[in-house]
């Protein structure tokens, strides 16, 4: 066999196990119930999750804990099939996080409680240029 | 009134361009098919077309500043990326904040390129500039904003915003103009953003020119002939595209809050491939030149980089991140174009090669393991590895996209932890490559057998073993992967350094390839301390966890200050001491609590003597004006045990019209290691303030008493005549107190009003953030001279702040100026060598 023959064999194989180890280490949008379920099975991969956060009639967040020295928070997220669940953050509470529209958090479950590793938030007024100020600016 | 005359001359030139840049792609195709008789006119008919096609993106590019720097919001660009305010160097950052105006800051380079190509390069002129054009008119079509048939073609810059916005406004006045914009995204409002996008895009700009070689001498059958003049190009767009997207990663560093230069975000991942691929090429490019072999392979890499250049476009510009990116651009619907663009070069590159694979020539000749073709191959191949483990992650999100185009339903999402992820394939291909690096330019000098290999090898390897083992021991590196790096980082530069040494005896003109080896084994070794030991000192020591639910492991990385609290972290103490402004002629900070805001935006007035290092630049009551409202800063003293202490500023910045709200860190720099300090976040302005129960004291003018623990005393009482907001009558008394209150660093000036207007009493009190307290003038008693307070407190303003240490980033840009100093003398090689072979008549 030529050297080059073995070279390619060896860049093939690294390939294959570039694509096994994205396929291993991807992760997943599910709902929370698909989450739970995975949690029980004992799989304990770290999951997306797309909701928004839950709100009164008035629109008002409901349900959010901020630990007294307000270094972490917990709050309750609805997802897609609105199912409610608790999820904690250690991070402080991000400043934009109450205006949020819509948040995916990554994370997993750990004792029945949804603990976050990222949350990102998608803000209604971000980026969105949708409305023109008609009063005088300056 | 509308300024339509700029936006239509823009358009038309639009127009001009795309259609003069067509008919130079035409004719430059005419010219390379027909004979000898009929090419000079065809070429200079192509030669025309593109100068009038430069000359149009000229055009085009000064039409859409102008509308920008006349600040004429009719325009949609104009409004939604800049603001009547904003300084000229950052509406050059707004000229390319938006799709279109990137895309014409591309077109620009291309411009200036395709200029330099057809006055240096007769020979080959016709076929690379008939490739170059049909690219160019690609692009163009961005940015053409014509409907054809209902389908809409490009997305002008020129619009005007009632075209753009089917607001209500439009239809009661249509020729409404904005007073103002919605301004340049906080973010963005950085020096490095005037510099990094040109730079980024003069380096995407130039991967064209290695393809279009390739792509003519494929066309034309001169497989080997193309590798000559396509080589500096080649090193100049990897250099140009590498300084560019350092300058982003130092951008992010400075200005963004996760901490670090580099977070594996897709849009950096989808600029970092191409670049891999594109320094891969390099390396075949060169084996070629020496030896005839690696030909297929230079050919292959040179498309790819393009191909993928037109991928990461593809990527950060068709919306299809999504959710998964930071700063990818906001999607105008272009996706369907932009895939044609990519498809069609794909495909016309992959037919060409697929058509003339089997007349290219390569070498039969089994490769020695001696040889420096086998070690620069395998370098090329395991950049490329690296390169395709980034890719395919990355990819994610059109892999769901086109399963969801089959019909099939995808929820794969990209892996959760990507630094992680990333770095954990990256971190070992990096040592391969090191290896490599330092022991494949031994070979590239002189023929060595085993023998000869084991003599050169033997210093270096003891030295940069003996050399790491200190480092190892002495920085106590522990991790295995980053012993690795770090040895196979040192022995890089050991043998690089070596081989400079001694090629600056004989032959310093070629020694750029060791130079550039030795910058990239130093941001290796800088990469790892930085990244690999970054710690987090910002730890919460006290051990409560409020919430039993927090798994173990979780611990708090970051700190809650009061202000004036002293907290300890680690070695230092931290102090907040308040927000903080920039005034325009002051060279430091100013304390919020000594203006006041004065109705206006820019303009405060001083409400005492404000001084720096003892001299004074404002007296009270003078008019200043603010850099920037939209910036605050958040004072944090740190000091050491031993008495020394500094002060950082991390930014916070709000823009109101976009909603948008950013806190940037402020570094301490040392030779040794940087101190990063960002605010996560702090006391919403807009909330309301909960106030306790009032306590009264009565004083006379003199006299102390004390406000939240602070000492304050009475300075004056004056009678005014103006309040704003209110109309005194003639018959309506107002007095002013006026209340010092000594802080520790700073006194605090309170000023209530009491008012009798139309025989009644109002109390207008004042708040004093800095010490946390509201003061009301409640009585006067004119029989012992004395008057009445009301003190209210509140809880201490505070901050939440991470502090992050990040041991030897020096070595990180050090060795990315010796990289560029490395390319920069290879260009220059190739350079001398190109003049000397056309001089000589030898060059085609």
């Amino acid at each position: 066999m030529k050297k080059s023959h073995i070279f390619g064999i060896i860049i093939i194989a690294v390939a294959v196990m570039v694509i096994v180890s994205t396929a291993g280490d991807a992760s997943t949008y599910v709902s929370f119930g698909e989450a739970q379920e995975l949690a029980e099975k004992g799989n304990a991969n770290m999951i997306h999750v797309v909701g928004a956060l839950k709100k009164d009639e008035q629109g008002q967040p409901v349900g959010i804990q901020t630990s007294p020295d307000m270094l972490s928070f917990s709050f309750i997220m609805v997802d897609q099939n609105n199912l409610e669940q608790e999820v904690i953050y250690n991070q402080p509470m991000p400043m934009d996080f109450l205006r949020s529209e819509q948040v995916v958090v990554v994370g997993s479950y750990k004792k029945n409680k949804f603990i976050a590793d990222k949350i990102l938030m998608k803000c209604p007024s971000k980026y969105q240029e949708n409305e023109i100020k008609v009063g005088e600016v300056r | 009134m509308i300024h339509t005359f700029v936006g239509n001359l823009g358009h038309f030139l639009v127009i001009t361009a795309f259609v003069s840049v067509l008919i130079s792609a035409f004719s430059y195709w005419k010219a390379q098919r027909s004979d000898e008789i009929a090419k000079p006119s065809w070429l200079s008919y192509a030669r025309i077309a593109f100068y009038i096609h430069g000359a149009s993106v000229f055009g085009i590019v000064a039409s859409l500043f102008y509308i920008i720097n006349s600040h004429y919001f009719e325009y949609h660009y104009a409004w939604s990326h800049s603001s009547a305010e904003l300084p000229v160097y950052y509406q050059i950052a707004t000229f390319w904040n938006g799709q279109e105006g990137s895309f014409l800051l591309w077109a620009f380079w291309h411009v200036i390129l395709g200029a330099i190509l057809i006055n240096t390069n007769k020979f080959w002129e016709a076929p690379i500039m008939a490739v170059f054009a049909a690219v160019q008119a690609f692009l163009l079509s961005m940015i053409l904003g014509v409907v054809i048939f209902n389908v809409k073609f490009g997305s002008s810059p020129f619009i005007l915003l009632r075209e753009a916005m089917n607001a209500p406004i439009f239809q009661l006045n249509p020729d409404f103009v904005p007073k103002d914009g919605s301004g340049l995204n906080p973010l963005l409002q950085n020096y490095w953003m005037v510099i990094h996008p040109p730079t980024l895009f003069l380096g995407f700009a130039t991967t064209i020119i290695p393809f279009v070689y390739c792509m003519a001498g494929l066309w034309i059958g001169k497989y080997k002939e193309w590798v000559r003049p396509a080589l500096p190009w080649a090193l100049f767009s990897a250099v140009t595209l590498g300084i560019g997207i350092l300058m982003g990663a130092y951008w992010a560093y400075e200005t963004l809050n996760f901490g670090g230069y580099w977070n594996w975000d897709p849009v950096e991942n989808a600029i970092y491939v191409p670049w891999l691929v594109l320094v891969a090429a390099i390396h075949t490019m060169i084996t070629f030149k020496k030896s005839n072999n690696a030909l297929k392979a230079s050919m292959v890499l040179s498309i790819a980089t393009f191909i993928l250049v037109l991928y990461a476009t593809f990527l950060t510009r068709s919306g299809i991140l999504g959710d998964s990116s930071v700063h990818s651009f906001t999607d105008l619907g272009l996706s369907g174009q932009l895939l044609v663009y990519l498809l069609t070069f794909t495909v016309l590159s992959v037919w060409l090669l697929a058509k003339t694979w089997s007349k290219i020539p390569t070498s039969e000749e089994e490769v020695s393991t001696y040889s420096r073709e086998f070690w620069i191959f395998m370098g090329a191949a395991t950049l490329c590895v690296m390169a395709f483990q980034v890719i395919i992650p990355t990819s994610i999100p059109v892999w769901n996209a086109i399963v969801e185009l089959f019909g099939g339903i995808s929820n794969v999402a990209p892996p959760a932890d990507q630094v992680a992820f990333y770095s954990k394939w990256q971190i070992w291909l990096a040592v391969i490559l090191a290896l490599l690096s330092g022991t494949g330019q031994f070979f590239w000098w002189k023929k060595v057998d085993k023998q000869k290999l084991k003599e050169s090898l033997f210093y270096p390897a003891v030295i940069s073993l003996l050399a790491s083992g200190i480092i190892i021991v002495v920085a106590k590196v522990t991790e295995p992967a980053y012993i690795l790096l770090l040895t196979a980082g040192i022995y890089s530069i050991v043998a690089n350094g070596k081989i400079l040494f001694s090629l600056l005896k004989t032959s310093p003109k070629l020694a750029g390839g060791a130079v550039a080896h030795i910058g990239i084994a130093m941001m290796l070794v800088g990469v790892l301390f930085s990244s690999g030991y970054s710690r987090i000192i910002s730890l919460n020591n006290t051990g409560m966890i409020w919430n039993k639910d927090f798994p173990e492991e979780m611990n708090t990385k970051n700190l809650l200050l009061f202000q004036h609290e002293t907290v300890q972290m680690g070695d230092y103490s931290l102090n907040y001491k308040g927000l903080r402004k920039e005034i325009d002629g002051f060279p430091g900070y100013v304390s919020t609590s000594a203006i006041e805001a004065f109705g206006d935006a820019y303009r405060v007035v001083a409400r005492k003597d404000i001084e720096w290092k003892g001299k004074k630049y404002f007296s009270e009551g003078d008019t200043l004006v603010l850099d920037n409202p939209e910036n605050s800063f958040f004072e944090i003293e740190y000091s050491k045990s031993d008495g020394k202490k500094f002060t950082l500023y991390p930014r916070f910045q709000i823009n109101e019209s976009m909603g948008m709200q950013v806190y940037s860190p402020d570094i301490k720099r040392t030779l040794t290691s940087d101190l990063y300090t960002h605010v996560r976040t702090f006391p919403d302005p807009e909330s309301e303030t909960e106030w306790g129960e009032m306590e009264e004291v009565t004083v006379k003018v003199g006299e102390t008493f004390f406000v939240n623990d602070f000492v304050a005393r009475v300075q004056g009482i004056e009678r005014i005549t103006e309040i704003p907001q209110v109309t005194l009558g003639l018959e309506d008394v107002a007095i002013k107190a006026r209340i010092v209150i000594s802080g520790a660093d700073e006194d605090y000036i309170v000023e209530p009003i009491y008012l009798i207007k139309d025989r009644m009493i109002g109390l207008i009190p004042e708040e004093v953030k800095d010490v946390a307290s509201k003061i009301t003038f409640l009585n006067v008693h004119p029989e012992s001279n004395s008057f009445t307070f009301g003190i209210n407190t509140t809880q201490k303003e505070w901050v939440i702040l991470e502090a992050v240490v990040k041991p030897y980033i020096n070595v990180l840009w050090t060795g990315t100026l010796i990289m560029v100093l490395g390319f920069a003398m290879a260009i220059r090689r190739r350079y001398v060598e190109f003049i000397k072979m056309r001089d000589k008549g030898q060059e085609e």
